[in-house]
């Protein structure tokens, strides 16, 4: 695993070189994906942008929810699911798809949260704990300290200091999400996955979590699929646009949602029949 | 790039349309203005100073039309959250009718002079020179709204180099009226007005020049104020290589 090269530039494509000023927290490279013979992402070639949020975001069926899944290999819960090309993990280059590689691992390292908010059926404490205990964490004062780092982190401590022990499914929807957030965060993973994390959520929930992504990105790196492409315009600092499973177009999010190199991106960020 | 087509291309009707309507209005508005500035024109070449005061009464139109144009964009900003072209579209709109309201204002002002200057003595070719500068400023202005309807940044470009020829009509001008204060003091307090109404019209082309400047950011993306139109050009060429590129790729 050490004979891994420095990050390079991703290669030019169709969009033009991706240029990030960032360091690079993981490399994409001629990554497809099949669900059996049906190729659902089509050789993609991205950086993500360490300690940035980066938005994937496309019509219904554009592979960006495949395409986030695959970097912490949930697909591999169904046979015959196949990744081709590489998804390098920096700064220790481990290849998150690569079949050596244990998923296990990958997810302990790799956070996610999904569209609807899915506490477990415990206390507020013990959801955010559960990853901990997951890792061996016995030591009952480090798991105090990180769930309530991770409440903090996730805008939660708050509302729920007093009330640690009551049942999750106790809190309302965005808080719920929140609580998810944390429990993602508590084992401090190197990568955050959003998948549409707010859609269920009302306007001021979502507000909410919009304003925690933006203080997340400070310590974590985030990569969140949204439907809304006004989210993605707001929080995000990057903007990749996939279609039928292309990566079409990639830019710092500024540019993309101004001036979009491509007619299809701007086709779509625009409403128009494409 | 875009395309006048792209602007009806919207999954929205509504919002096809409302885009259309803006863009409607502010080119009505340009052509209340091209008006304007044809009639304090011929009112102060002619000594019409009935057209000139009908000319000052009419800026309240352009000022009407101006806050309906930004009030419409405003709406369209906060409901549709326009992204891209639509926004640098109506961003366009709304930086354009500034500028033609200002056209309005100089037209008002030359209007105003065309009153007094039609109460004083008449040198004996008229005003030749002020109708010279005068109708290569209406020609720009004319040219340079009409880019913005068609959305011809090339044009526009075009239009924009105008700009400079006019400025150096209008330099000439005050050289001429300074000549003419020296050799006649009597004639200093006509000259001065003669003098403002070149102002004017140089400002007017000024206005028409950064109309110039927001088609082409509008159809390129491309923000070229302040840099030189030699520059803006080859930032233009290169943009129109790289769409052709991708229009061969693409096939």
């Amino acid at each position: 695993m050490n004979d891994i090269p420095a990050p390079q530039p991703a290669p030019a494509t169709a969009t033009g070189p991706a240029t990030i000023e960032q360091p690079i927290k993981a490399s994409v490279r001629h990554l497809s994906f099949y669900y059996d013979s049906y190729r659902a992402v089509t050789d993609v070639n991205l950086d993500i942008a360490e300690r940035r949020i980066t938005a994937l975001i496309g019509a219904s069926g554009c592979g960006k929810s495949t395409f986030l899944r695959c970097f912490n290999r949930m697909h591999d819960l169904y046979p015959g699911n196949r990744y081709e090309g590489s998804i390098i993990l920096r700064p220790k280059g481990l290849d998150i798809v690569a079949r050596n590689v244990d998923p296990i691992g990958i997810r302990m390292r790799i956070g996610m949260v999904f569209q609807k908010p899915n506490p477990f059926p415990k206390s507020i404490f013990d959801n955010v704990a559960y990853g901990l205990k997951v890792r061996g964490i016995r030591d009952r004062r480090l798991i105090e300290e990180r769930v309530e780092r991770a409440l903090r982190q996730a805008f939660l401590w708050e509302e729920t200091r007093d009330r640690l022990g009551d049942s999750a499914m106790t809190l309302s929807g965005g808080q719920q999400q929140r609580l998810c957030i944390a429990r993602a965060l508590a084992p401090e993973p190197e990568l955050l996955l959003l998948d549409e994390p707010t859609s269920a959520l009302d306007p001021v929930a979502t507000a909410n979590i919009e304003e925690l992504l933006s203080e997340l990105k400070r310590e974590v790196t985030i990569l969140i699929v949204t439907h809304n492409m006004q989210q993605a315009a707001r929080v995000s600092d990057y903007t990749a646009f996939m279609h039928l499973g292309v990566l079409v177009e990639f830019g710092v999010t500024d540019q993309l949602f101004t001036t979009p190199r491509e007619k299809q991106t701007e086709d779509y960020i625009t409403g128009r029949y494409g | 790039m875009i395309d006048t087509q792209s602007l009806s291309q919207h999954i929205s009707h509504e919002f096809n349309k409302e885009l259309e309507d803006v863009r409607g209005k502010l080119l009505t508005m340009g052509g209340q203005v091209e008006q304007q500035i044809h009639q304090a024109l011929r009112a102060l070449v002619e000594g019409d100073s009935k057209l000139g005061e009908e000319v000052e009464r009419q800026d309240y139109l352009i000022n009407k039309m101006e806050v309906a144009i930004d009030d419409e964009c405003s709406r369209i900003l906060a409901r549709r959250q326009p992204a891209a072209s639509d926004l640098r579209l109506v961003i366009a709109i709304i930086k354009a009718s500034t500028d033609i309201e200002r056209m309005g204002d100089e037209a008002e002002k030359i209007g105003r002079l065309a009153v007094a200057l039609a109460g004083m003595d008449r040198p004996p070719h008229g005003y030749l020179e002020l109708d010279h500068l005068g109708g290569l400023v209406e020609t720009m202005v004319r040219n340079a709204l009409d880019t913005f309807a068609r959305l011809d940044a090339e044009a526009a470009l075009a239009v924009a180099r105008e700009d400079f020829r006019i400025n150096r009509e209008y330099e000439a001008l005050t050289r001429q009226c300074i000549t003419f204060m020296m050799e006649d003091p009597r004639n200093i307090r006509r000259v001065l007005d003669v003098m403002w109404c070149g102002r004017s019209l140089e400002r007017i082309g000024d206005h028409a020049k950064n109309i110039c400047e927001y088609v082409i950011y509008l159809v390129h993306g491309k923000d070229i104020r302040h840099t030189s139109l030699d520059d803006a050009e080859r930032a233009i060429r290169a943009k129109n290589r790289a769409a052709e590129q991708a229009a061969e790729q693409a096939e």
